[in-house]
This record gives C-alpha cells, structure tokens and sequence, in this order.
C-alpha cells in the first residue's frame, strides 16, 4: 500500500507545482517532509544537490530518490510515475483548450502572481532548509560563494557540487586534526 | 510503432544528457525540432507557454506536449517515459550507493559541504525567477522597472506566511491560488 500512497503524495505534488522543479520544492517540504515524514529536511537538500548534478529533471530524480527510500526500486519507479501523471492527464486532455487559453491577458496576469508568491515560498524554504545545512561559519561561506558564483557566471552546477565535495572533505579534515592538537 | 519508438528514444537521450532541471531540456528540444522535423520551433514556443501555464514540473509538460503534438496519447505517454527513464536508472543506482555508504564518514563529510552548496545553487535560481517577477525592463526609470504591486503582494505574503498565526500553516498552494486571483484582478 506504501506503493499507492507513493504515487498519489507525488501526483499531489506534480498537480501544485508552476514551473521548474524549484517551485517543487516548498510544496516538497511540506507534503514529504512536514506531512508524510518520508525525507529529513537535510536529505532533501543532500537530493537536490544531487539532482542538480546528475543527469535528468530535478523533479524526477528527487521523486526517485524519496520512492526509494520509501519501498525500493519499484518505489522509486512509482512516485517519478506519480509526479509526472498529472501532467501527461491534463496535456493529454486539455491541450487544444489550453493553448487558446495561454493567449489570455488575464491569464498572464494571474501567472505574474503565481511568480511572485513562488519567490515568496521559495525563500521561506530556503530559510527553513538553511538551518539543517549552514550550520557552522565555513558552510555559510560556501553557500553564499556558490549562489555568488551561480548567478554572476555561467559555471555547470556539477562544477560547484564537485569543488564544495572537496571542500567539505577538507574542512572537516583540518577541523579534526586541530582537535586532536587540541586534544593532545 | 517505429515513430513511438524514436519518440522514446530521443526523449531518452534528452533525458539522460540534460543536467540541472526541466530548463535545460530546452536546447535539446529545439535540436529535435530541426533533426526530426516532428514539430516546428515557433510550435515549441508555443508548447512551452503552455507547460509554463499548466501545472507540473516544466519539462515533464513539454515532453508530454510534444510528444502529444507528434503522436497523440500514445506519444505523450512514451515520450514522457522516454524523458523519466534515465533518471530513474541513474538515481536508484546513486541511491543503492548511498544507502551503503550514508554512515562512512567520507560521504559525512561530503554531504557537510554539498548541503550549503545546494542552498546557494536553489539561491541563485531563486534570484533569477526574482527577476522575473519584480523587473520591468520595459520603465522609463529605476522606480518604473520595479514591479511596485509585486512588491507590495509579496510583501503581504511574507507576513501571512511567515508571522500571522492563523495562516502561517497553511498548504502553499492556497497561497499559490490566491495570488493568481490577485493578479489576474490588478492586472499585474
């Protein structure tokens, strides 16, 4: 039954998200984190690091990686199938009306609204997700140097999640051997 | 069936080389647009509107649009299949892997530093719909280009979401609705 309750908590969140896979994420937070308790909120940035380096839309590989987590392969299998069926149910279904839709004036003003309360959401998410990952002054450091980077140049995310790897394997190194100086 | 076939196979390939999001898929898609000739860029354009203006992840509702456009029911599902199954195989063997290492100390000390990066990358991207939403490069001056109701709308959202106890715990997408209503009303 975990596998029916995988497909519809992520057709869920497939039919309330706008845009990108970014706007997925306060709706994440809260249906998988704060409601089903499937993901910490540290595991689902550790999937969206992830996501944003390997191969394929960030939405399906973090609907994969919370499946599988929760029932196996065929977990993983059954919520990307969720979080897409919408999407295919409601193009498949509506596309000639929609099209004659998107034209409308008065829809392009309410998408300029849905923007701006996804900025919103996002931040709030942003701010919640931060205490589980800036933890400390060098983590601090390496997000605001990534979304630095990130905006001003036009770097591959792979390049930051590799170097802030390297990074994070260093800092911890050099944070141990001045406690065991400490120590000894 | 071969045209269902080659639907799969190129949504595989798109798939598979698109790093970073349903926005990278876009490139990929104008390449098929030329080489296959199933649909016409100035057509993509226009589906991209659409999946922008549907719910659903963004590439999810170009491919399944597309592969709509191309091959009715059938090519939406195939193609959307296409687009997932890459992800699906890189993920659950990437998965498999950190199962197994998750308690190593390494993959501690990695994630250490991976998680603040991926709140700078989200922060980033986060900045650029920013842009989207509240500059009008259209104004006059600096005061024109800022989207002055914009501002004021997310100026009430933060309050609602953040500090009014009778609201802060509500379902996001009310909000969601909720600003549509309000700038579909004023026109924004």
């Amino acid at each position: 039954m975990i596998l029916l309750e995988l497909f519809f908590s992520f057709a869920k969140v497939g039919v309330m998200t706008f845009g990108g896979g970014l706007a997925m994420l306060p709706i994440l937070q809260r249906e998988i984190v704060e409601h089903k308790g499937w993901a910490t909120e540290a595991e689902l940035t550790d999937y969206f690091a992830i996501g944003q380096c390997t191969p394929g839309i960030i939405a399906v590989n973090t609907a994969t990686f919370v499946g599988q987590k929760q029932a196996g392969i065929l977990g993983g299998i059954l919520a990307t199938l969720g979080v897409a069926f919408p999407s295919v149910v409601i193009i498949t279904c509506l596309a000639s009306v929609i099209s004659a839709f998107a034209g409308l004036k008065v829809i392009a003003h309410a998408f300029a609204g849905i923007r701006i309360c996804v900025c919103v959401l996002i931040f709030n998410a942003l701010l919640k997700l931060s205490r589980s990952s800036v933890v400390d002054l060098p983590t601090g450091l390496i997000a605001v140097t990534v979304a630095l980077l990130a905006f001003f140049t036009d770097l591959s995310p792979a390049v930051f999640v590799l170097c802030a790897a390297v990074a994070g394997l260093a800092i911890q190194a050099v944070k141990r051997s001045r406690k065991k100086e400490a120590e000894g | 069936m071969e045209l269902l076939l080659s639907l799969y196979w190129e949504f595989f390939k798109t798939g598979l080389f698109a790093v970073g999001g349903g926005l990278a898929t876009l490139p990929f898609l104008q390449n098929m647009a030329v080489s296959t000739g199933w649909f016409t860029t100035a057509q993509l354009a226009d589906m991209i509107a659409v999946s922008e203006s549907t719910p659903g992840p963004l590439g999810i509702n170009t491919a399944t649009y597309v592969g709509f456009t191309t091959a009715g029911v059938p090519g939406a599902v195939v193609a959307t299949l296409g687009l997932v199954s890459p992800s699906i195989i890189i993920i659950l063997v990437v998965a498999a892997f950190l199962k197994a290492f998750r308690d190593s100390r390494t993959v501690q000390d990695v994630f250490y530093g991976l998680r603040p990066a991926s709140m700078g990358l989200i922060a980033a991207s986060g900045l650029s719909v920013v842009l989207m939403a509240f500059y009008l490069p259209a104004g006059a001056d600096l005061l024109h280009q800022i989207h002055l109701p914009g501002v004021a709308l997310a100026a009430v959202l933060l309050i609602l979401t953040r500090y009014c106890k009778q609201t802060k715990g509500l379902h996001p997408i009310l909000f969601i609705l909720a600003s549509a209503v309000v700038g579909a009303i004023f026109s924004f």
